[in-house]
């Protein structure tokens, strides 16, 4: 308990807010890498998912990346990177690392959600006299939607979770104020770093939850959606 | 005086047989540490998965709590986890140990409950009929079916407690982390990469693993494919 007052103490020390090294800047560059981050992801994995889903094939690929990037420890990945010539390009190497962390998830979620739509739905539209651009566009991805809105808030806090560990690298974020305080042996410093990486990590998670409940009916989970 | 030797390791090469042969203890040490830690922390993850998967089945109002605990516990990053553990275990093998532990657990309850309550009612009940008992129902008949779905946690635990060992570096425990951490600060090219490697080839050899035990197991599975989460 003693830490955690001492912790908390850190936290409300307002000099531990400002500066290059304070919470606010190490605060934003996390959200900026993470959103960074996240949208290259999802245009790298989503528009291959799709196609992907729609001409059915390559499903065993999809399921596969997602299993090996798994096994693949993104810190490992990252310092390979740093060591290469993209190391001496600032943040290159950390984005990398976490893009190719999160595209398994996206790529997974979509082609499922794609391939989970009802056969007979698709051919109606095909019936319907529909291209295949608009079976895509208007009939399956829309039906789609909710597994891949899911692929994404997986992928996002996790995003935001995987971020700290450009910190070992000697990156940014909010896991920097962890690595500095175990560089000082200051365990108020660390558990405090720990406790806002935390939080950050469940509001994220939070706010995909309300954008879920707030977004219209089509959009929600698949219970609601059918 | 000799000329310094020039080989893959002087010129600090990616790959290196001379590192392979000159490491060979130190790379040996770090597998052995990772192997123990992440099995340690699967284990331990299961043998409190189990028990809370079975309560949260039998009392409908236990499974929101529990999955909910879970799910938070997995949000929180694996460098702020190690960090938060760290009052309560200080810089030592358990703390790391106890990270996984934490993070497995939750792939495993999610599983083993999904596993669980796909038992068809009927199953149960034919088993109810033919006289078996609440424990006798459980062990001889909901778990061996819900053993598929629990497997699929359990390979998914296991590859990610590999690779999230490395994380462990930072206090010192990280297995092959170690490696590559030391590595990096001091640009040793060889060292990250090979541990890098080995990483990824332990994950792998531990999931074919656990397939291979899988399908011992479930042998009225084979035809179809296994289940996923």
């Amino acid at each position: 308990m003693k830490t955690l007052g001492d912790a908390w103490a850190w936290l409300a020390d307002s000099a531990h807010w400002a500066g290059d090294d304070g919470i606010w800047h190490r605060l934003t560059q996390h959200l900026v890498l993470t959103v960074v981050c996240l949208l290259i992801s999802c245009m790298i994995a989503l528009p291959v998912a799709l196609v992907l889903g729609h001409l059915g094939k390559g499903g065993a690929l999809a399921v596969n990346i997602s299993n090996v990037g798994r096994a693949v420890p993104t810190f490992a990945v990252l310092v390979l990177l740093l060591l290469t010539p993209l190391g001496k390009w600032g943040d290159g190497p950390t984005v990398v690392a976490l893009v190719l962390f999160a595209v398994p998830p996206l790529l997974t979620n979509a082609y499922v959600g794609m391939r989970g739509v009802d056969r007979g739905v698709v051919q109606a539209a095909r019936g319907m006299g529909m291209t295949g651009r608009q079976m895509l566009w208007r009939v399956e991805l829309p039906l789609a939607l909710p597994l891949v809105l899911s692929g994404v808030r997986i992928a996002a806090v996790q995003l935001v979770a995987t971020a700290t560990i450009a910190a070992l690298a000697g990156g940014g974020g909010l896991g920097r104020i962890i690595t500095a305080g175990f560089n000082l042996a200051s365990t108020p410093q660390v558990v405090a770093g720990a406790v806002l990486v935390a939080v950050f990590a469940l509001l994220v998670e939070g706010v995909f939850e309300v954008a879920e409940r707030v977004a219209p009916r089509w959009a929600r989970g698949r219970g609601s959606a059918g | 005086m000799t000329a310094p030797p020039d080989d893959c390791l002087a010129r600090n090469e990616w790959i290196c047989g001379e590192y392979l042969s000159t490491r060979r203890q130190i790379l040996l040490d770090a597998v052995v540490q990772h192997l123990q830690l992440t099995a340690l922390s699967v284990l331990i993850a299961l043998v409190i998965a189990v028990p809370l998967a079975v309560l949260a089945r039998r009392w409908g109002w236990a499974a929101g709590p529990v999955l909910a605990l879970t799910t938070i516990l997995y949000t929180i990053p694996s460098l702020a986890m190690f960090s938060l553990l760290l009052p309560v275990y200080g810089l030592s093998a358990s703390l790391v140990v106890a990270g996984l532990v934490l993070y497995s657990l939750t792939l495993l309850v999610r599983n083993i409950l999904a596993g669980l309550r796909a038992v068809p009612e009927d199953t149960r009940q034919a088993a109810r009929g033919m006289g078996y008992g609440p424990v006798r129902l459980l062990l001889a008949v909901e778990l061996p079916l819900a053993l598929p779905a629990a497997m699929a946690g359990l390979r998914i635990a296991t590859v990610s407690a590999v690779s999230l060992v490395t994380v462990g570096a930072i206090v010192g425990f990280g297995g092959l982390g170690n490696l590559i951490y030391a590595g990096m600060n001091t640009y040793f090219k060889a060292q990250v990469l090979t541990a890098s490697v080995l990483c990824v080839v332990i994950a792998v050899a531990a999931d074919m693993l656990l397939l291979g035990v899988q399908r011992l197991l479930t042998p009225w599975e084979r035809a179809s494919g296994a289940a996923r989460p």
